[in-house]
Parts: structure tokens; C-alpha cells; sequence
């Protein structure tokens, strides 16, 4: 599932440039990070959700609890998972479960469960493909398929996507739709069924975009530090509303350094 | 390890196993979970013995799915997620194979395949979610419908309704002159619609399980996954294990068990059974094995190469592991506390 998001954020992490003492991969761990709060749930997948749960638990949220979708609960992460399935993510866990129980836990209307999410393509409602590109019955690229995702997006309280930004993955229609966000807009996730949940925020190597509380339209919220409203327009295949964004709070010593000496010294995420 | 009574006549070897139970065209389900216990040993086994035809249902079979496409064992594939973490995003010749239009594939998401299987499981022909409404996973089928008609599949990939239960909305209940709901139900209302997802019941479930008794009894240490709910559902069930003890031991502490004696057909001893996929307590994944199999795959001949080299050419497991190395084995040793190599260069 959100295994993906590693390999967007990975052609994203390049290198710190001389004029920013970060990295754009950590820029993203670091304002994901900042959306959890303490209490929250946080379902996780491997990349750069990790590092983005690892920084929160460490930094403002220490009683947030990670968990991954294949059912190990608040696991130690005292060494990086490589995957959901690995067996880093079993270690200290308070309980092991399976995937029936790890979908019951995201879908309970008692718990505010947040899914970090990454995929191939998004729409202007945060809808994800992690499917295909071209057609589905003869595709030109086919990708992993939902895993978690799709269930994560419909049944989480709230979800954040990690991307790479580029009009190649900002698109106006999905090639797939797997992952449920605002649908067509408006009232259209309820209408379909739906409870609760959606897009939160998405979080590129660029900029943080968040959705408009009526329309549900995708609008630019933070741009990076020398980063302008223009070059996340340029890179953004539907048009983008701009007029509400903000600098974003660059990464504060604290922060990287906690990311880049406790979240992974191996630097196995971040490049 | 203690030596094996087999008390039930269910152990035996990989080839007798695979001859048994993995027939050409069988529905078949794999435990574990991308780049953990899948049951390795017994997928080379298929593949050696040139399997083919198989039906693959799969939530997050990444290694193990990967390895019997790869070797042409498979004709279709249902599945949520081909993927093996870092080591492949996308499994490589699971992806080429579907690009190519080799194998026919349907998607669903991790949690549709474990509620089919869970549905297999209770023998119900359904189970409701709300995972998944108004995305393409409910709006396209995989499988065409004259593909499902040629290969005896039922009509429809999935369907969905409204809440059944759901009274419109109106707080008391009540039903109109017909004794039926509101036929106009509000979709808006509490319950709107549900996704019914078909059971699944394959004719052969394989797992690797970390010990197994002598009567068949199975422990498998970590997260389970949706192995119990798979093999439950199935015809059939082969455990491929690290070790087999006398069921006494197990008995002795049955809180710690997965599976009784009855739900299991055959049990394979192999150790590094699961390899180069993880075995929690007993291995950590191979990463420079599985780094080098996504090197392999990405080529055609590189891949031939590959599987002659890893598959075809060696006679069985112990073979394979002794090109493997006893030098890497040491390297991917567990940790007997926390599960895993600690400190492996994963790279």
C-alpha cells in the first residue's frame, strides 16, 4: 500500500540544495509529522510515513500510536520497517493481530484513526490511483494495486497522501480510481455511502495542499521554503487555487536533527 | 530438533506434497504477507515441477507470487497489492506479466481478500463492507464476462446495494402499508450502501508456520496475516515449518497455537523454508537476495538465468540453501528477543 509513497518520495529526496540546509524528503517528513496530534491513531505504511509518524511521536505527539495495516500495534520502530510485512514491525508491539482485526481498529467509530497514503496519481478531490496507467484491461504501466489503500481511504477518520509533485501524478482524471477521497466534490463521498473520512492534506517534495470545506477542491495551503505559488502551478496538471497559501515553517534544527539522528540513522529512507 | 513420530500420517516431503495438492489449475492461496514467511520452499517446488494454470488469490503475496508468475505457473491472478516493499514497489515480473496481458488479473483491496476469505471461512456466499464504494475496484471487472463464462467464474466480480436495514432514515422504523421500507430510501440516510464481496474458497491454501506438532497442530509466531482465514476456507491445507515437535509441547501451552490438527493435510519439514522471505524468531529477510532477484527480473534473460540458476538447477531446498551460504544464513539469523537481525545491512 502506501509502500509506494517511499518510491515517489525517493526520486524526490535529491539532495539539500546550498541555500537549504534540508532535504526535500525531509521538508515532507517533517510537515506531515505536524498534522498528528496526541491521541491519534496513525495507520502507516512503510517510506516516508514512517518517518513522518516517528518524528510526531518524538517531537509534539508521544501519545499518538503508530499502526500498520497487516495488524502489528504500536510496534518499538526502534530499527526502520522496510515493509508492512517485516518483522521489525512485530517487535514490541502490544498486540499482534491480523488484517481483519487491523481494518476494524481503522474503521472504529470510537478511535480517530489518520492514514498516511502515497500513489501514482491524484485528483483535484484526492483521489488516488495505485493501479495502472492507460487502460486497466491493457495497461501501459501497471502498478502494485490497492493493498490497504483504498480500505485505509474509506474507512480511516482522515487520510494524508505523500507525492511527488508533477502534472504526471496531479492529473485531471485518474487512469484508476483505487483510493476513495472527495469523489466528484461536495457532498459526493456521503452520498456514496461513506461515513466519515477523506483527504486530509497532501504533502509533496514542493508544497502541503489541503481541501476546500465546501467544494472539497484541492487548493495550495504551504509552499516550501524557495518554492513559489508559480512552480507548484506549473507542476500541478488541474488548475490550483493559490490565493490561500502561506510560507511553510522550515524545518526547525529540533526537528532534523531528531529525524536524521533517532527517526533513521541509516538514512534507509531518507536517502 | 526433535525427531518427527508423525502420529497422523501427515508429514512428508515437498515433491509429494506439491504431486498431491497443486494441481494444474488450482485455486491456490499463499500465506505470509510481501517479503514475510511466504512458504518459498514449497512455491520453487511448484515451480520445478512445472506447475501451470494456476488461479492465484492473493491480498499481499509480494515474494511468493512474484517467484510462481515469474516461472509461468500462473494463468490468473485475483489480487489487492503486487508489491515487495523497498526491494520492489512493484514486483517486477508480476508486473510485466500483466502489462504483457500473460496472466489475467482482478483487483480488490487487502481488506476485500481477507473478508473473502473470512466469508470461505464461515461458509456464507457474501459479506458486506463499505471499503471500496464508487472506486473502480467496484466499478471494473478484471475478468471479462466471456473470460468468466469460458473458465467457470461466477457472473459478477462484486455488487452493491443499499443498506438493507437502512429504514430511509426515519427513526422509528417503521414500515410503510407493503411492510416494506420506504422503496425511495434515502441513500443519504444512516446506513447508504454496501460493497458484497464474494466468499472464497481455494482448493489449496500453503503456509509456512514457524513450528508444527507431530499431529499437525500449528504455531505461527508474529502477525498471522490472513493465513488462519485462508485456511479455513480451503479444500485443502499444506503447512510448510521451521520445525515439528511433539504435539505434547504445543499442548503444553495451547494459547500460543494458530490452527488445530484437523484443518491441516500435510506437513512439510523445511527449514529456511520461508527464505529469502522472513521467518520471525528464526530469519530476517535476504536483502541481498531479494535485491538481486528485482535486478534479474527487470531482464528477460537475466530472469532465465535467474530462475535456471535458483530454481531449476538446484534439486530441492537444501540444495538452494547451501549456494545460499551457511556464512549468509549466520548474517540473517534472528535476534531470539526481538525477531529480527539486528543491525543487518539492508541495503
Amino acid at each position: 500500500m502506501s509502500e509506494r509513497a517511499h518510491t515517489d518520495a525517493q526520486q524526490a529526496a535529491g539532495a539539500q540544495t546550498p541555500d537549504q540546509p534540508f532535504t526535500p524528503r525531509e521538508m515532507m517528513a517533517i510537515a506531515a509529522g505536524r498534522f498528528v496530534s496526541n491521541g491519534d491513531i496513525l495507520f502507516a505504511g512503510t517510506g516516508v510515513a514512517l518517518l513522518a509518524a516517528g518524528c510526531a511521536k518524538r517531537i509534539h505527539a508521544p501519545g499518538a500510536v503508530v499502526f500498520v495495516e497487516t495488524g502489528g500495534i504500536d510496534p518499538s520502530l526502534d530499527e526502520i520497517p522496510l515493509a508492512v510485512a517485516d518483522s521489525r514491525v512485530m517487535d514490541g508491539t502490544c498486540i499482534n493481530a491480523g488484517i481483519i482485526e487491523a481494518f476494524s481498529y481503522i474503521a472504529s467509530p470510537r478511535l480517530h484513526t489518520i492514514a498516511f497514503l502515497g500513489a501514482a496519481q491524484i485528483d483535484r478531490y484526492g483521489n488516488l490511483n495505485s493501479t495502472c496507467i492507460g487502460d486497466y484491461d491493457h495497461p501501459t504501466v501497471r502498478f502494485s494495486g490497492s493493498g490497504g489503500a483504498s480500505d485505509a481511504a474509506s474507512l480511516a477518520s482522515a487520510f494524508i497522501v505523500f507525492m511527488q509533485h508533477g502534472r504526471r501524478k496531479f492529473v485531471e482524471r485518474l487512469d484508476y480510481l483505487t483510493s476513495p477521497g472527495w469523489l466528484e466534490g461536495g457532498e459526493s463521498r456521503h452520498n456514496a455511502g461513506f461515513r466519515r473520512g477523506g483527504p486530509l492534506a497532501v504533502v509533496t517534495d514542493l508544497c502541503v495542499l489541503k481541501f476546500d470545506e465546501t467544494t472539497h477542491e484541492m487548493y495550495l495551503a504551504e509552499r516550501y521554503p524557495g518554492v513559489s505559488d508559480a512552480h507548484v502551478v506549473a507542476n500541478t496538471g488541474f488548475a490550483l487555487d493559490t490565493s490561500r497559501a502561506v510560507d511553510a515553517v522550515p524545518p526547525t534544527p529540533d526537528e532534523l536533527r531528531i529525524l536524521r539522528d533517532e527517526v533513521d540513522p541509516q538514512r534507509l529512507i531518507l536517502g | 530438533m526433535t525427531a518427527a513420530s508423525d502420529i497422523d500420517g501427515k508429514l512428508t516431503t515437498l515433491g509429494d506434497a506439491v504431486e498431491r495438492f497443486a494441481h494444474d489449475g488450482a485455486v491456490v492461496a499463499l500465506g505470509g504477507f510481501t517479503i514475510n514467511r511466504n512458504p518459498m520452499a514449497f512455491v520453487y517446488e511448484m515451480a520445478r515441477r512445472r506447475v501451470r494454470g494456476l488461479h492465484l488469490v492473493a491480498h499481499s503475496n509480494g515474494q511468493g507470487l512474484d517467484t510462481l508468475v515469474g516461472a509461468g505457473c500462473v494463468s490468473r491472478i485475483e489480487v489487492a497489492y503486487g508489491g515487495n516493499g523497498r526491494f520492489a514497489p512493484t514486483c517486477v515480473r508480476f508486473r510485466r506479466a500483466v502489462e504483457r496481458g500473460e496472466v489475467a488479473v482482478e483487483d480488490y483491496s487487502n481488506y476485500h481478500m481477507a473478508l473473502r476469505f473470512l466469508a470461505g471461512a464461515l461458509n456464507v456466499p457474501f459479506i458486506p463492507t463499505k471499503s471500496g464504494l464508487h472506486t473502480d475496484l467496484v466499478a471494473r471487472q478484471g475478468f471479462s464476462a466471456a473470460y468468466r463464462a469460458a473458465h467457470g467464474l461466477p457472473d459478477k466480480k462484486l455488487i452493491v446495494m443499499p443498506d438493507p436495514f437502512d429504514d430511509g432514515g426515519r427513526a422509528d422504523g417503521a414500515l410503510d402499508e407493503g411492510g416494506r421500507a420506504d422503496e425511495a430510501s434515502d441513500r443519504r440516510g444512516p446506513g447508504g450502501d454496501v460493497v458484497l464481496l464474494p466468499a472464497l474458497t481455494p482448493d489449496l491454501t500453503v503456509l509456512h508456520a514457524q513450528t508444527v506438532g507431530d499431529d499437525g497442530t500449528v504455531r505461527i509466531k508474529g502477525l498471522t496475516f490472513a493465513d488462519l482465514e485462508q485456511a479455513k476456507a480451503s479444500k485443502a491445507v499444506v503447512v510448510t515449518c521451521e520445525e515439528i515437535v511433539p504435539a505434547a509441547t504445543l499442548r503444553a501451552d495451547p494459547d500460543q497455537n494458530a490452527l488445530p490438527p484437523f484443518l491441516v493435510d500435510a506437513v512439510v519439514c523445511v527449514p529456511h523454508g520461508a527464505h529469502p522471505t522472513a521467518c520471525r524468531f528464526f530469519y530476517d529477510y535476504d536483502p541481498g537476495f531479494l535485491n538481486s532477484y528485482a535486478r534479474a527480473a527487470r531482464d528477460d534473460q537475466a530472469w532465465a538465468t535467474f530462475l535456471d540458476e535458483w530454481v531449476y538447477s538446484v534439486a530441492d531446498h537444501d540444495e538452494y540453501l547451501a549456494k545460499i551460504g551457511a556464512e549468509q544464513l549466520a548474517r540473517i539469523k534472528a535476534d531470539p528477543v526481538r525477531g529480527y537481525a539486528i543491525g543487518l545491512d539492508r541495503r
